[in-house]
């Protein structure tokens, strides 16, 4: 079922148009990867589907509601949005951040429910975070810190979730863990997942769908075979990659020229 | 459960506070006599206790108050605790409202009103630039901070120089600017008491949404707060407090600096204990800076913003030189 679709997108900071007609849409229980090089939009297109970035042409639909009609605080309980930033100088623990993600439903003073509570600890459940919830954000890794701001998002319990890069501060093994987890919520809680990635092989792993944008263009939609094809990639990233098959996916690889001494 | 009981503590520690500061004085007046001075006595210590440390004492605790609580919301907005009203040159452009609104012969009520709008004005001029700043934010709050503060010192200094109204009066005037508590009257004290009364529940109202900018605007948008709203709310909140301090005290610096910051180490982050926490701390913090103000050289006495200034300047220099390293 489709819960967020754009249509015919065209969005622009100032003059500079940076999306040009791009149609997307996210289902519940799948996982669709916006992959592309640097400056192709990608972070936009994820800025516009959360609401944050008004379209100058086209428009966006929450479960076949018009996005920009809807309050920031009903969306915050439909879609929850997993920053590339998350450094923060105040010694928050990592259960008040966790916290964060029940803003939108918090009554009067920041009063917290039994149903906030309980929403939380299930999500620092979910991320095995219960040894580190009372200890500082900002003493932490980079990773676990990451795993802390996927947590304030699940706390959300939102049907969608939109994460800009969120294996960038992890190392290979961390990488894949948290993909997991996020196959594993998409399956479990029908999740709707969009997740710019860098890593067209973990995209290729994990994503039920590749969405590849060039330049502000979507120029291919389909499912990683469909997108990793080497024709495409060579052209949109490069044609320093070769494409071949491994495990039942494609894996993209680097073609680097032996230097003769 | 934990929140309440900190509470409670800060606010025993004000009341301590407050009967030190008005126990103690240049004169010294025995304790059994401040508290028929309390209750109406009309020998002089009743005038001195009346009329002098009470409304002294209850100024401070309100300055303070609302310098710490202005504090907390503009750091939690900028996401850093580098900044406060004093800092980011909102203080002056209350100050500068404020000295024009008296050089216009302005009703003494509407010089709270004037700093207010001075306030508002200047806070929002320092976010816009903020926001400009990108990754040197803190930088550009600081140096705008620096900017607005010399400039509005030289607008002051040239009226004061050359308002007929203002030469009558220039000690007066002097002293108020430096940060002094030591010329309030009740009905003064009353307009500014509802200020900052008003400003301190907007802030306890909004302080849960001010946690969502822990990771910045844009996060707090996905978060569910309205990001446009909740920050014109909050730059109000803080205009409302720095310009009920500016109007009872002139500048009195580093105290919204200090006390948010001090407290997130030992109660945390979260605004929704911070706010109250700041406001109760800060009130105890500057009764106590004015008590030694007036006692210290007694007779003579000291501005209050000398002393938070002696204290405030090292603390403020410390935390640049340890958050170098991650923010500047």
């Amino acid at each position: 079922m489709t819960r967020l679709s754009a249509s015919a997108v065209t969005a622009s900071y100032a003059a500079r148009v940076v999306l040009r007609d791009c149609s997307f849409a996210l289902g519940s229980g799948e996982i669709v990867a916006i992959v592309g090089p640097n400056g192709a939009g990608k972070s936009t297109l994820l800025r516009v589907l959360a609401g944050l970035l008004r379209p100058k042409v086209g428009s966006v639909s929450l479960d076949g509601q018009h996005l920009a009609s809807v309050s920031r605080s009903q969306v915050a309980r439909r879609i929850a949005v997993v920053p590339q930033i998350f450094d923060t100088l105040f010694p928050f623990t990592v259960r008040e951040v966790v916290a964060l993600g029940r803003t939108a439903r918090l009554g009067a003073f920041g009063r917290a429910s039994a149903d906030d509570v309980a929403a939380v600890e299930r999500a620092i459940d979910e991320l095995e975070l219960g040894a580190l919830a009372g200890r500082r954000i900002d003493r932490l890794s980079g990773g676990e810190r990451q795993r802390a701001v996927l947590a304030m998002a699940l706390a959300q319990e939102t049907a969608v979730l939109l994460l800009d890069e969120p294996t960038v501060h992890l190392d290979p093994g961390h990488q894949l863990a948290t993909l997991e987890l996020l196959r594993e919520l998409a399956r479990r809680r029908q999740l709707a997942v969009g997740a710019v990635l860098h890593d067209l092989n973990l995209a290729s792993a994990f994503a039920s769908r590749i969405v590849a944008l060039a330049d502000g263009r979507i120029v291919r939609d389909g499912t990683p075979f469909e997108v990793l094809r080497a024709d495409l990639v060579q052209a949109v990233f490069g044609d320093s990659l070769e494409v071949v098959a491994r495990d039942g996916h494609p894996a993209v690889l680097p073609r680097i020229a032996t230097r003769s001494r | 459960m934990r929140t309440v009981g900190i509470l409670v503590v800060l606010a025993v520690a004000l009341v301590a506070s407050a009967a030190a500061g008005i126990l103690v004085g240049a004169v010294a007046i025995a304790p059994g006599d401040v508290v028929a001075a309390l209750f109406g006595s009309n020998d002089t210590s009743g005038t001195i206790i009346r009329e002098l440390r009470l409304p002294r004492v209850f100024g401070a605790a309100l300055v303070g108050g609302a310098l710490a609580t202005a504090g907390a919301l503009l750091q939690g907005l900028l996401r850093n605790p580098l900044a406060d009203p004093f800092v980011t040159g909102t203080s002056a452009g209350a100050t500068l409202a404020a000295v024009v609104a008296i050089v216009l012969g302005l009703a003494a009520p509407l010089v709270p009103l004037a700093a207010f709008a001075g306030a508002l004005v200047t806070v929002t001029l320092v976010w816009r630039l903020a926001r400009l700043g990108g990754g040197t934010t803190v930088l550009t709050v600081l140096l705008a901070g620096v900017v607005l503060t010399s400039f509005a010192g030289a607008v002051v200094t040239f009226l004061l120089v050359s308002s007929d109204r203002l030469a009558l009066q220039l000690r007066a005037v002097l002293g108020w600017l430096q940060g002094g508590v030591s010329v309030i009257s009740w009905p003064e004290l009353g307009v500014a008491a509802l200020v900052v009364a008003l400003g301190l529940g907007f802030a306890l109202v909004l302080a849960h949404r001010v946690d969502a900018y822990a990771f910045g605007e844009e996060t707090a948008a996905t978060l569910g707060v309205d990001p446009d709203r909740t920050t014109t709310a909050v730059l109000g909140a803080t205009a409302l407090l720095s310009g009920a301090a500016v109007a009872l005290a002139g500048l009195v610096g580093f105290v919204g600096l200090v006390i948010p910051h001090a407290l997130r180490f030992v109660i945390g982050a979260t605004h929704r204990r911070l706010v109250p926490a700041s406001f109760l701390t800060g009130a105890a913090a500057l009764v106590l800076a004015d008590l030694g103000a007036r006692t210290i050289i007694a007779p003579a006495e000291l501005p209050v913003g000398a002393i938070t200034g002696l204290i405030g300047a090292p603390f403020f220099l410390a935390l640049l030189v340890r958050s170098r390293r991650i923010v500047i």
